[in-house]
């Protein structure tokens, strides 16, 4: 079916004659009214006064230009994003060009995180597209004076096909640019596109493997001056400062202090690295200083405490309990992890007395321009940021904290300063995946039935660190989910799929128990659970069952699960963002030993966009969720980590990596994201074929350290 | 400070710099070869990786004064239009993702596959696994190679 959408009179697309001839036109791809479209005056765009974030040009050489303001982290929008428009348009892929757009400060959602880029902007891409192709043909209707209705269009060309004529975009772009924008426009069928669902090569490729400056830490400019600072551990303030032999030495233009931080500034980043490690600096305590062994005994404590922040609440858990013929209970728990994007944190910042230019890889530019703003005691408008590609982020980016600190030192210094953050920097530097426990209850009937479950999350620095509204709420009578909560000094903040990214590995681990107590397959007692959530749904249900037991059913008809011999399988499915990933891992055992050989992974993101793109996303995922399930731990001790580098802190190596599997399910409902959705599954399914192998069940991360794999490996 | 000649990439340069400085830091910021990355400073990652005589180099840990007379080649100047076999396989098997990791990636398998034009599937998993990439395209890394190697003379 084609969707009939209308133009909002208002505000959405504006379309002008550009610079030289072709059609320019504005729109919003992040508005939150109705997609908007409009014929522009370049020259006021350029000036940044009108009210866009997306502008598409259409040269009168046919060349089309899509300028991207999303970040772009390695999540592929760059080249998704233009995609939708393009399939619209009917444009010819081999014409069309992609440039970065800078912050406008009118954007509602010029953010990276969340799987929510290409959900969020779906319909509007598609709209612009369709609008720009509309006005096309209505220019090309005129001239040749045919109704409309009597033209297709085809990779960057208007046809008439009785009469054999033929125009290309290029020639009817500034004929376009005078016809009114249409009030409506028919979106194409599904069954229509040409681009959508295609592999298509990232659009930056090439500037990527010549080296060409593309990230943050490649930016220079004329006259600029390198920073690094010197930050408290958690739990500790700045007492003294001498840095008198740091100034001494060979480039070094300044050291000054701002908060609890020193900044060496200087003309290269290794005079500048060697200055700080001359730095003299005293600190005393500002709170508390903790290690990792309070930790433990701190969610130790936590489990136990008698009052928690109530979360949900389905009938009556003590009854169930009480009547139980079977009671399972586990505690699971992780540590804090770094995000450890490839590109350490850095920002250029050049504060003058005119306004403040920030120049850096951020995954939030309109939080960079607000804080700025507000730390300096300035109008934002005269914050201008401009997004470099960024090298990986997982959610470290959201934060604004390394663009501030370069604000800081160019404040104080009165001079372009770039901003670093060494390994080492980044790694004790905060912002951590928080380390959490659970404790999960379940009670069972004589038949095996579910009827009662419990989960108490408790965690350092993390809030709620459940999702009480996900399976299996909804499928179970008697429910009771709470959570408790430590507050560090230590820092946290989103991780690639923030919370469920361990919620999920230890909620599909200990189903996996119930399953085996209850004495049935683990793929059935999830299906039944489904099944009974939706004949007699219990509460409010968040998730859909339906796309939840798609999911399930693929993945193991493609790994044909319980049917093959010499392979141990262990299953998982969850539900997060918008999204559903089912997974089965399988182990073989190698000379007494678990293997992990293979995943099979089905995900439900509704519509893929680009089906290169979002096979990297999925194996990316589940690597990273192999990577960090096995080896990822940052032990503190006195408020540091241990570790500050990757000899000590491991991360997944290709050696390491399975063969994974990729599957989609076709339901043609529109894109629902897939950034994060294929992480969180990962470990559940590794725990559970380890534990089909060898009998070990794994319940800490990460999994290499734990005794019961050890005894196996 | 001291006075450095170097040879990247087929031409002369020259740096004022200390001797200890790692000839990454030399390229990046003073040469302006940018396309050379830094990563984790203690030649963990591979990011930094460049070609010094041939040899895949790490580039964080090696010191300005080390240099010497030695033929220096980074990403910018693995081919003059940037279609050396191991980039062209880079491109058609679509590998980046965030790209970040993926100079160091190309220059250690273009050094790998001039040494060995063709490796089994345990050189090449052998040979880039010194390389992290974040992002986890391992995958397509690999996959990468064993196209790269078909197409090496």
């Amino acid at each position: 079916m084609s969707t009939q959408v209308q133009n909002s009179r208002r505000n959405f697309l504006k379309v002008s004659a550009a610079a030289g001839g072709g059609l320019f036109l504005g729109f919003n791809w992040f508005s939150t009214e109705a997609a908007t479209t409009s014929v522009l005056d370049e020259a006021a765009l350029a000036a940044g006064s009108i009210e866009f974030n997306s502008y598409l040009k259409i040269a009168t050489d046919g060349v089309i230009t899509i300028f991207s303001p999303n970040p772009e982290l390695g999540q592929n929008i760059k080249t998704s994003f233009p995609m939708i428009v393009a399939e619209e348009l009917d444009a010819d892929w081999s014409k069309v060009k992609v440039e970065q757009a800078k912050l406008d400060k009118k954007y509602e959602r010029q953010l990276t995180g969340g799987s929510g880029a290409v959900p969020h902007s779906w319909q509007r891409l598609r709209k612009a597209g369709a609008t720009a192709r509309q006005m096309l043909m209505e220019a090309a209707a005129k001239r040749w004076k045919v109704p409309v209705s009597e033209l297709i269009t085809d990779k960057g060309v208007v046809w008439h096909k009785s009469s054999n004529r033929k125009l290309t975009y290029g020639e009817l772009a500034t004929e376009a640019s005078q016809v009114p924008v249409p009030a409506e426009v028919k979106l194409k069928d599904r069954k229509d596109f040409k681009l959508i669902g295609k592999p298509i090569k990232n659009v930056e490729h090439q500037a990527i493997v010549t080296g060409k400056p593309l990230f943050g830490l490649d930016f220079y400019r004329e006259g600029m001056l390198f920073a690094m600072v010197q930050r408290p551990a958690f739990g500790m303030k700045l007492k003294s400062v001498d840095s008198a032999a740091a100034k001494a030495m060979p480039g070094i233009v300044d050291v000054v202090t701002f908060k609890n931080s020193v900044a060496v500034v200087g003309k290269s980043t290794w005079q500048v690295k060697k200055a700080r490690e001359a730095l003299k600096i005293e600190y005393e305590k500002d709170g508390n200083v903790e290690s990792t062994a309070d930790h433990d005994r701190i969610l130790q404590e936590l489990l136990n405490k008698p009052d928690a922040t109530e979360r949900r609440k389905d009938g009556d858990v003590e009854t169930a309990f009480k009547n139980a013929a079977k009671v399972v209970k586990s505690e699971y728990q992780c540590p804090f992890l770094s995000h450890s994007p490839m590109e350490p944190m850095n920002f250029f910042a050049h504060v003058r007395p005119d306004g403040v230019e920030l120049v850096g890889p951020t995954q939030t530019p309109d939080l960079a321009r607000t804080e700025t703003a507000k730390l300096l005691n300035i109008d934002p408008e005269k914050v201008t940021v401009e997004i470099t590609r960024l090298g990986g982020g997982f959610g470290r980016r959201l934060k604004a904290d390394y663009a501030l600190e370069a604000v800081e030192v160019s404040n104080l210094v009165k001079a372009p300063v770039k901003l670093i953050w060494t390994r080492e920097d980044d790694m004790t530097g905060g912002s951590y995946r928080p380390a959490v426990r659970y404790r999960f209850e379940a009670a069972l009937d004589a038949q095996g039935n579910l009827i009662g479950y419990k989960l108490r999350g408790a965690s350092i620095n993390a809030g709620n660190s459940t999702r009480e509204h996900n399976f299996p709420s909804g499928a179970v009578d008697n429910l009771l989910i709470d959570s408790v909560e430590h507050q560090s000094p230590i820092t946290t903040g989103p991780w690639r799929a923030p919370i469920t990214n361990f919620l999920a590995f230890a909620e599909q681990s200990f189903l996996d128990e119930v399953a085996q107590a209850a004495g049935k397959d683990p793929v059935q007692f999830r299906l039944d659970l489904l099944d009974k959530a939706k004949a007699k749904p219990v509460g409010d249900i968040k998730y859909d069952i339906d796309r939840m037991k798609g999911v399930i059913k693929l993945a193991a008809e493609k790994a044909q699960w319980g049917k093959k011999k010499g392979v141990f399988q262990g299953f998982s499915v969850y539900f997060s963002h918008a999204s559903y990933v089912a997974q089965v891992g399988e182990v073989v055992v190698q000379k007494g030993k678990p293997v992990l050989k293979k995943i099979y992974a089905a995900a439900d993101c509704g519509i893929v966009v680009n089906l290169s793109g979002a096979e990297q996303q999925m194996r990316g995922g589940i690597v990273d969720g192999i990577g960090h399930a096995m080896y990822g731990n940052l032990v503190f001790k006195d408020g540091l980590p241990t570790q500050k580098n990757f000899d000590t802190y491991r991360l997944i190596r290709l050696k390491e990596i399975p063969e994974i599997d990729v599957n989609f399910v076709d339901n043609g409902i529109d894109p629902t994201g897939l950034g994060e959705p294929a992480l969180p599954p990962t470990g559940g399914a590794v725990a559970n074929a380890i534990f089909k192998a060898t009998g070990k069940r794994l319940r800490n991360q990460p999994f290499a350290e734990q005794q019961e794999l050890k005894a196996v490996i | 400070m001291a006075q450095y000649k170097l040879q990247v990439n087929g031409r002369s340069y020259q740096a004022d710099v200390e001797p200890d400085t790692p000839l990454l830091w030399v390229l990046r910021d003073h040469l302006g070869l940018v396309g050379t990355k830094y990563g984790c400073g203690i030649a963990q990652c591979g990011a930094c990786t460049v070609h010094v005589n041939g040899e895949a180099t790490r580039s964080c840990v090696y010191p300005v004064s080390a240099v010497g007379t030695s033929k220096v080649v980074t990403i910018e100047g693995l081919s003059p239009k940037g279609d050396h076999p191991v980039q062209a396989a880079w491109n058609e098997v679509d590998v980046s993702q965030c790209g970040y990791c993926q100079a160091g990636q190309i220059m250690t398998a273009a050094a790998l596959l001039k040494k060995n034009p063709k490796p089994t599937s345990a050189e090449i998993d052998a040979g880039m696994t010194g390389n992290i990439c974040r992002c986890g395209t391992y995958h397509r890394i690999r996959e990468a190679v064993q196209l790269a190697a078909t197409k090496t003379k």
